[in-house]
């Protein structure tokens, strides 16, 4: 990993992998390799970078994002929702929202694709050594929990036990359904999920992530909770986190902003003197709490 | 060490002619119009030119107003002629630049983009191309003007700091002082006479500028004074009244570096695609807007609140000096009258100042 001596002051930038290429603007080229239909407006995209020595030596951790590009239509930022172990390929999972995320659903296998990553930091996991991690995802916000919780539980012998808690709108939302079988079933995840609005197949919790959580009422001792969802789950999530004790260093989330640049220089993913880019997209509410409020 | 060289004024055109045989010389140019401009072109014998300040800034000599990032085109694999290959083109030319006759203030503009674009996380590759390619030859200022306050934000009229080489004018001509090795290697090389002599007319000519000055209030406190009014949103509505949101302040400012970034054309086409980096401007509502509608700063107070605490508060925190080199454009091109002065004395609570500087305080001038 390089290491990275403050580039700026005060507050220095923890050491990540960075760029691989030397033009920080010029994607690599990468080659879609395979398309999930997670829901109606999500789909998971696998890319495989067309050098091959690039895509055996990418690295990234946990959280980290890139920037992918459909020429001609533009680039956007989406967290890399494989995990690091995973070498063949990088995935990204997006949500149907604008001109861009719409050119990447119109994407077909075997389509050239633009890639500029790892970018921004990741998730601080080797501050969780010895506790619980009580992960907290809604809607497309699992993209970036299921990165973190994958890595984490294939180390799971360094850490306390591990819970997922999955929220959506209705059943049919629900994205990585690939995946959920094993979620549930694994002995080493307790994994709750929950929808807004059931339907007659739904068999699992109904009512929304806050209301749900503070049912579960995890107990904040020795535990970490990671959150990702939209901005007003975000917000009602981490005031009953504190309600049920959670102290502020302890309740990690990922921020979202438009990006454009993504290496800290064109000036809108600020908040205050930080850039969402390069100082996250991963923070703790504690440092957030110590941040213009302008999210 | 310093070397001094004097440029008398009736060789002005050989020297534009000397830099003009290994570079693009961009001087300032008189553009008559329903609004008289004066703007930065490339010199050519013959071209008439002035030594006035310009309305625009150079800063397009390093960071053009729309660029090409790298082209792209979908063609035939040689191998194979029925798949294709994406083929990126980012090669960058950099052409060797001089700009003669800017002002400290916008020389002192470079240093501020710099600080983002060469010495962040990643280097800019494009700007840091045509920033080695560029060399910069500042007019100091004989007094100040209107509408600028340089000696408020760290600079002066003839502040060294992101030029090559200082000219004053003095009896008869310039007296042009070398700052760096590059300034020092083109003075060298040039035919210009010796100025050591001049020395002490040239010192003559700044303390009179800087006599010409007002007073300027002290602005330690500024970055901690602007971060506590941010949740005073009554006082951001305030300033912001009048405001328009057209960006001229930004787009007319020589450390405004703000930038976006979009595709055009298709690169299955014959004329390929194109990905372009264009100047952006902080103070659209589009700026920020998400695709998901959320906008972090839909009210235009809250983007005044955002560029009034890059330029004295942020900027600062992250690099150690403001983001703003008190050229005072922004106050001249403003359509609506906005005085950014006015803003910011009234947020460190400096209300007579505003006074004693003549700036237009909407709080007290009512």
């Amino acid at each position: 990993m390089t290491t990275i001596t403050n580039p700026r002051m005060p507050h220095g930038i923890t050491p990540r992998p960075l760029l691989p290429h030397a033009n920080a603007y010029a994607p690599m080229l990468a080659t879609v390799h395979e398309i999930i239909e997670e829901s109606p407006t999500i789909k998971s995209i696998r890319v495989v970078l067309n050098d091959d020595e690039a895509q055996r030596s990418f690295t990234f951790e946990p959280g980290q994002v890139g920037q992918l590009s459909v020429f001609g239509a533009g680039e956007a930022t989406f967290v890399i929702s494989s995990p690091p172990s995973e070498k063949r390929f990088l995935q990204f999972s997006v949500m149907l929202a604008g001109e861009v995320t719409a050119a990447i659903h119109r994407l077909s296998v075997g389509e050239t694709v633009g890639v500029r990553a790892p970018l921004g930091n990741f998730f601080p996991y080797k501050d969780w050594f010895g506790k619980n991690v009580f992960f907290i995802a809604g809607g497309i916000g699992i993209a970036p929990i299921r990165t973190i919780m994958l890595h984490v539980l294939e180390h799971a012998e360094n850490y306390g036990s591990l819970h997922l808690l999955f929220g959506a709108r209705k059943p049919g939302d629900l994205a990585f359904k690939q995946d959920i079988p094993d979620w549930l079933t694994r002995s080493d995840l307790d994994c709750t999920l929950c929808v807004d609005r059931a339907d007659e197949s739904w068999s699992h919790k109904t009512g929304m992530v806050p209301s749900v959580l503070e049912e579960l009422a995890p107990q904040p001792e020795n535990t970490v909770a990671v959150l990702c969802g939209p901005p007003v789950m975000i917000k009602y999530t981490i005031e009953t986190l504190e309600k049920l004790g959670f102290s502020p260093e302890h309740i990690i989330t990922t921020l979202e902003k438009r990006m454009k640049c993504g290496i800290g220089i064109c000036g809108r993913c600020n908040i205050g003197g930080l850039y969402v880019c390069v100082d996250g997209p991963v923070f703790s509410w504690k440092t957030l709490q110590g941040l213009p409020n302008e999210l | 060490m310093n070397c001094y060289r004097f440029l008398a004024k009736d060789a002005l055109s050989a020297f534009l002619a000397f830099l003009a045989e290994r570079e693009r010389v961009l001087v300032p140019v008189e553009k008559n119009g329903a609004r008289s401009s004066v703007v930065f072109e490339e010199w050519h014998e013959g071209l008439p030119f002035t030594m006035l300040k310009s309305t625009v800034p150079p800063k397009a000599a390093v960071l053009p107003q729309c660029e090409v990032l790298f082209t792209c085109r979908r063609v035939p694999d040689e191998g194979d002629q029925n798949r294709h290959v994406m083929v990126l083109d980012d090669t960058l030319t950099a052409q060797p630049t001089v700009i003669v006759a800017t002002r400290p203030c916008d020389a002192r503009g470079f240093a501020v983009l710099d600080r983002p674009y060469l010495n962040g996380l990643y280097q800019d590759p494009y700007y840091a191309a045509r920033r080695k390619e560029l060399t910069v030859l500042t007019l100091t200022c004989p007094t100040g003007c209107e509408s600028c306050f340089c000696h408020w934000v760290g600079g002066g009229p003839s502040s060294p700091e992101g030029s090559d080489v200082l000219l004053t004018e003095i009896e008869g001509g310039y007296l042009c002082q070398s700052v760096t090795e590059k300034g020092r290697s083109l003075l060298e090389r040039s035919a210009l006479p010796d100025g050591e002599d001049r020395l002490a007319s040239m010192q003559e000519a700044r303390k009179k500028a800087y006599q010409s000055l007002g007073r300027a209030p002290d602005l330690k406190t500024a970055p901690q004074r602007i971060s506590e009014r941010f949740s005073d949103l009554d006082f951001w509505n305030r300033w912001t009244e009048a405001c328009i949101s057209c960006g001229a302040c930004t787009y007319f400012c020589p450390t405004c570096y703000c930038f976006t970034i979009t595709d055009e054309g298709d690169p299955a086409h014959a004329e390929g695609g194109r990905r372009l980096r264009s100047w952006d401007n902080c103070m659209s509502s589009l700026f920020t807007r998400e695709a998901s509608g959320h906008n972090p700063r839909r009210k235009k107070a809250e983007r005044m609140r955002n560029r009034i605490s890059h330029k004295y508060a942020t900027y600062p925190e992250n690099w150690g000096v403001f983001s703003c080199s008190g050229c005072g454009r922004c106050v001249s091109n403003c359509p609506t009258g906005i005085d950014i002065r006015a803003i910011l004395l009234s947020a460190l609570g400096k209300e007579e100042d505003m006074i004693s500087h003549g700036t237009q305080s909407k709080e007290t001038g009512q």
